[in-house]
């Protein structure tokens, strides 16, 4: 058991878990504070005032919201399916947190302050307890982990909160509910196609689909140097900007594609049964898509942690990337407060004839310059 | 014992009992959870052999597009569980064993006869450790447009032509065509009608 204990597997299966930790505790930190920032900024496009009360300027408003929810009766109705009821919801959730292992937050091997310190107490920490530990958190990278099939391994996971949707929406045994489900796998089938297609040509401009070598590979300009500015691959980078962007708003379900919780054909879409720590599951989920989607074209179009600065700051690095990332939530807002609905049937059309074949012709643009200036 | 006989067991064991899941259910929507979580943990074992791209396509071919349709149909067609009606091919049931037999004996000989330790496919940035890149995106990329350019090529127009053909089928019908159509249904309903008299007798 001691050698299982002194394995380097173990030890780095104990630092992925904190680092998880840690990350997804400020993932949370962010969703909460998301919806917070909705409310309050909705609020003054629509020109009133919005949760204000807790705290000062309403600040602990999420926390107060999460205790509402934690503490409401749960509702689970009688001719519910129990099993897939109360299994949706975590269905929807664990693939959408799943992706934040792959997360490039900022540069790898970044000095922490104090982490040689830290390392030592926690070496003799574990020779106290006759274990040969050898830590080293003197320099960290600033992602869980830079997988060789980054990219895709989003795609996997996010493909996969299709489930909990379609099966919440039947196990809720009523007919709003199981119609906002196939609409909204329906919707996700549909745009997933535009938004896989759109990334080939940063992959083309890239040669890789690790997450953290794509950012690594835009360093330089005084940290301008990022894909949609790049020569000769500008053009169809920025026709793929646009492409991944609708069908992102699509894909995680937002106005003004939000047919499948559509208030005024079907009540709440999918979740319309759920109720207390369920629903708040549903939401927080949608919250960790629309983060996962935003990180990932501040990853592949905008530069990822590149900015001024960061070449001689490291710890700038995650600073110039939320920045980006709370750019992109609040673009999901502003669109939000800015524009109705589409009907649905303009929605399929528009993804099929529109999306679809604009992201085909960009791939083959971007090959064509590919093989010309590459 | 190390860290990754502990996650092969564990994996292995989910992947099983999951797939017994499959077939002993009743209601088809348990079987169909069964067989994603059959998938994803395949995929997972595919990660601990370094086989990364698999894995990924694993989840996104599999789980994240043939199993949503799947899905999608049972919902659809809100099928609730097995119907228990009788078998018309009750010889199929006699088949069963001899071909679980055949097929047993067959992965024992694979695992008996066949070479198990990888080999370093041909790597295309020259990588010091072969061991390390084996499963990764441009190795993959690199066999199947070099060695195996033809065979892929194959395959994918081999999938073109279900697509086409699926399109043929699912056509709007002219309209002797769909008369033929609801003759030949109509034959088929009165002939299922008298099956069921016979049983009924």
């Amino acid at each position: 058991m001691s050698s299982l204990l002194n394995s380097i597997d173990f030890q780095y299966v104990i630092g992925a878990l904190v680092k998880i930790a840690v990350f997804w505790i400020f993932i949370m930190l962010v969703v909460a504070y998301t919806v917070y920032a909705e409310r309050r900024v909705l609020a003054v496009i629509q020109n009133r005032l919005g949760p204000n009360r807790v705290g000062w300027q309403g600040l602990l408003q999420p926390f107060a919201d999460l205790l509402k929810f934690i503490f409401k009766e749960d509702i689970i109705p009688l001719a519910v399916n129990k099993w897939l009821y109360v299994l949706a919801p975590i269905i929807v959730l664990i693939p959408a947190m799943m992706v934040l292992i792959v997360y490039p937050f900022g540069p790898g091997d970044v000095p922490l302050p104090f982490g040689a310190d830290i390392s030592h107490t926690l070496n003799n920490l574990g020779a106290s307890f006759g274990m040969s530990w050898n830590i080293d958190l003197s320099k960290i990278n600033l992602y869980v982990t830079n997988m060789n099939v980054g990219l895709l391994y989003v795609f996997a996971m996010t493909s996969l909160g299709i489930y909990g949707i379609v099966v919440g929406g039947w196990a809720s045994n009523s007919k709003y509910s199981l119609l906002g489900g196939l609409r909204s796998s329906a919707q996700m089938i549909s745009y997933e196609l535009a938004l896989s297609l759109s990334v080939i040509a940063v992959l083309i401009q890239a040669g890789t689909l690790d997450l953290a070598k794509i950012v690594e590979q835009q360093q330089g300009w005084y940290g301008f140097k990022w894909n949609i500015f790049q020569w000769p691959m500008f053009l169809p980078c920025i026709i793929a900007f646009s492409i991944y962007m609708i069908s992102a708003i699509a894909e995680t379900n937002r106005v003004p594609f939000d047919l499948p919780e559509a208030e005024t054909e079907l009540v709440a879409g999918f979740h319309t049964e759920y109720s207390s720590l369920k629903f708040a599951l549903f939401f927080m989920a949608e919250y960790v898509n629309m983060m996962t989607v935003s990180v990932l074209a501040t990853t592949l179009f905008l530069g990822g942690w590149n900015g001024p600065g960061v070449e001689t700051y490291k710890w700038l690095g995650p600073v110039w990337f939320l920045a980006k990332v709370f750019f992109f939530l609040f673009l999901y807002i502003w669109l939000r407060g800015t524009l109705p609905r589409f009907r649905y049937d303009q929605l399929m059309d528009f993804g099929w004839k529109v999306l679809l074949p604009a992201a085909l012709f960009n791939v083959v643009l971007a090959s064509a310059i590919g093989v010309l200036f590459l | 014992m190390e860290f990754s006989h502990i996650l092969f067991l564990g994996l292995a064991a989910l992947a099983v009992v999951a797939a017994f899941n499959v077939i002993l259910q009743r209601n088809p929507i348990y079987s169909a959870i069964g067989l994603i979580v059959v998938l994803g943990s395949l995929a997972a074992l595919f990660l601990t052999l370094s086989a990364q791209f698999i894995a990924a396509m694993q989840i996104i071919v599999y789980a994240g597009a043939i199993m949503v349709l799947f899905v999608f149909v049972i919902m659809l067609l809100n099928v609730r569980a097995e119907e228990t009606r009788m078998d018309k091919q009750k010889y199929l049931k006699w088949l069963a064993a001899p071909l679980f037999l055949a097929l047993l004996a067959e992965v024992m000989a694979v695992v008996r006869y066949v070479n198990l330790t990888p080999q370093p496919l041909p790597s295309a940035n020259g990588a010091a450790n072969p061991q390390e890149v084996l499963g990764t995106v441009e190795n993959i990329a690199f066999g199947m447009f070099t060695d195996y350019l033809i065979p892929f090529e194959a395959a994918s127009i081999l999938i073109l032509m279900a697509i086409v053909g699926s399109m043929l089928l699912a056509r709007r019908e002219k309209k002797e065509d769909v008369e033929r159509i609801e003759n030949a249904l109509v034959a088929q309903q009165e002939e299922e009608q008298k099956y069921e008299e016979e049983v009924a007798v």
